[in-house]
């Protein structure tokens, strides 16, 4: 039991990092990342490919931050100057095509196989139990960090400039902010945060396979965000590990409904999460955790 | 020769599968403005709908793809209408993710009503038609012909019923529109209930084609933001046109590239698209 919460409380801080990546782009900056999963699968695999060929695994996380950055940029290339609704439409096609790849291009990512045994920090000397503690406070610890990082963020001008975008672009413009480069900025940084996740996620369970990306994992993070406060990097953080927490309480409910096929078990899961996230949309958009924006400094 | 044409002829047959989907899915966007990922799950609803009546009613192929789009439209299209009319003031974004928890839900209540099982149609065999070295499926050949029908019967909609013409109008121009007397909300009705019912009539044709699960529509989604992007977000022939664009690309690539990439032309299609055309082929304004 005390296995399975360490194992869930890890996840809730891998979750809270996702959240946190699309809080800054979609509470920052208005844009949005249906492509959330793809990103996480680019750090994943880059980071367990990376250490596979012997590369420490600091640098391991590093090559994901990096190789996230690199597909934000992709991606936003041609997309940012345009409205706001092709970013969608590409970001998820992103998603799939990340999977394409990892499922097809057996030489690099093993195929529908995956790659196994990607080394776990410190396992051999701490032992399975002591591990997993030691991993769950990592994860945490990071997702704090970042968590107070982006917290700064928010605060600084640059924060200010990214919510002047997100209300206003014509405004942002007319104001003199770098609009452009601030979007890309939004989503480059967010998509390396998503990259990280996805590494410490590889190191974690020390395997990763297409299957690991599904679209559906988007979902959740946006069900995070929304429920947990959009432009408030607390409600991100307290809604990743919400969410990750309620998927598992649907998990139990669900078993415990008689009568039903494994299959109907796991549509009805998947229409519950579906159902709450229109119900928060609808009931309290503004989730739990409402952006409080600061006060206008007065000027003298 | 011989492959190229061949090549060519399969990317019309694919494309024209997916050109009802994609104008359903632009008539959404020209009407309401927001991209509905929602097209999946109606596209899902109608080809389990026809499926439904096909294999144990027996009802024959016309009839199953009238009540696919039927079903899609009055079931996929009321409750998009119903689930996300509240939050269209919260701008597009907001109505797109709502749309995305929407298609969740109901691909989902296809899956718990029908499992993950691959499903045919009851189909009579034909043997294939040949023609100048060329090959064609008898069924592809009757599929074309329900896509023209229904591209033939949405243009006769929108431009000689009152109806259709009020939807152009909105389409064009809302404050306009809504000064003229039109009324926004029933004309979102009645784009939600046309642009489900098309993608509902697109899963049908795509489960003559294939087979049918609940992941059916989801599986074409990309081609068919791909195909509404090439044509032009918004714009109905563009739809229709950038649909058999992507079929013809989509087959052209898979000479030169392996058959499992083929939802990778579309995504391609739309970054270089949106690069050097951003508003399409036959498209309004993009930026």
């Amino acid at each position: 039991m005390l296995a399975y919460l360490i194992f869930t409380l890890t996840i809730g801080g891998i979750y809270a990092l996702l959240a946190l990546a699309l809080n800054l782009v979609w509470g920052g900056a208005g844009l949005v990342n249906l492509g959330l999963a793809g990103f996480f699968a680019v750090g994943a695999y880059a980071s367990a490919l990376a250490t596979g060929a012997g590369a420490p695994i600091l640098i391991g996380w590093g090559a994901a931050i990096l190789a996230g950055l690199l597909a934000g940029f992709l991606v936003t290339f041609a997309t940012l100057r345009l409205r706001d609704d092709y970013l969608a439409i590409v970001t998820l096609g992103f998603a799939e095509i990340v999977r394409l790849v990892a499922l097809n291009e057996r030489w690099l990512t093993k195929g529908a196989d995956g790659v196994s045994g990607v080394r776990a920090p410190f396992k051999a000397e701490l032992g399975v139990a002591g591990f997993n503690f030691f991993y769950l406070t990592l994860v945490a610890a990071i997702a704090c960090l970042v968590w107070l990082a982006l917290r700064r963020l928010d605060l600084s001008p640059w924060g200010r400039a990214a919510k002047a975008v997100r209300e206003d672009q014509e405004l942002a413009r007319f104001a003199g902010k770098r609009v452009l480069r601030i979007k890309f900025e939004a989503f480059a940084v967010s998509a390396a945060i998503a990259a990280l996740a996805g590494a410490l996620y590889a190191h974690f369970t020390s395997y990763v396979s297409p299957d690991h990306f599904q679209p559906l994992i988007t979902i959740y993070v946006f069900l995070a965000v929304t429920a947990g406060g959009v432009g408030r990097p607390l409600g991100a953080l307290v809604g990743g590990y919400g969410v990750v927490l309620f998927l598992e309480a649907t998990r139990f409910l669900a078993g415990m409904t008689p009568g039903l096929a494994p299959v109907q078990v796991a549509a009805l899961r998947e229409i519950v999460i579906g159902a709450s996230l229109l119900a928060v949309l609808h009931l309290r958009p503004q989730g739990v955790f409402a952006e409080r924006p600061p006060k206008a400094p007065r000027l003298p | 020769m011989t492959p190229l044409a061949q090549a060519i002829l399969n990317g019309l047959m694919t494309g024209a599968l997916i050109a009802a989907p994609a104008v359903g899915f632009t008539t959404i966007f020209a009407v309401l403005r927001y991209p509905s990922f929602a097209i999946a799950a109606h596209a899902t609803l109608g080809a389990f709908a026809a499926w439904y009546v096909n294999t144990r009613l027996g009802a024959g192929v016309p009839l199953s793809v009238a009540v696919g789009f039927l079903f899609a439209a009055l079931v996929g299209g009321s409750l998009e209408h119903a689930a996300l009319r509240g939050l269209r003031g919260a701008g597009a974004l907001t109505v797109s993710i709502g749309s995305i928890a929407l298609n969740l839900v109901l691909e989902n209540a296809v899956r718990f009503s029908f499992g993950n099982d691959l499903r045919g149609y009851d189909l009579p065999l034909a043997p294939d038609l040949r023609f100048a070295g060329l090959r064609v499926g008898a069924q592809q050949i009757e599929t074309l012909v329900f896509a023209a029908a229904i591209m033939a019967a949405v243009f006769i909609f929108l431009r000689y019923t009152r109806f259709g013409r009020a939807m152009r109008a909105v389409a064009d121009n809302p404050d306009l529109a809504r000064l003229k007397g039109v009324d926004p909300e029933r004309i979102a009705v009645a784009a939600l209930m046309l642009g489900a019912g098309l993608a509902g009539a697109g899963g049908v044709l795509i489960g003559l084609d294939t087979s049918i699960d609940p992941l059916t529509g989801f599986r074409v989604l990309l081609s068919v933001f791909a195909a509404a992007v090439l044509g032009g977000l918004g714009s109905i022939p563009g739809a229709v046109v950038g649909a058999l664009a992507l079929g013809v690309a989509e087959e052209l690539a898979l000479l030169v590239l392996p058959a499992t990439y083929r939802t990778g032309v579309g995504f391609l299609a739309i970054l270089l698209m949106l690069t050097f055309r951003p508003r399409g082929l036959l498209g309004e304004r993009a930026v």
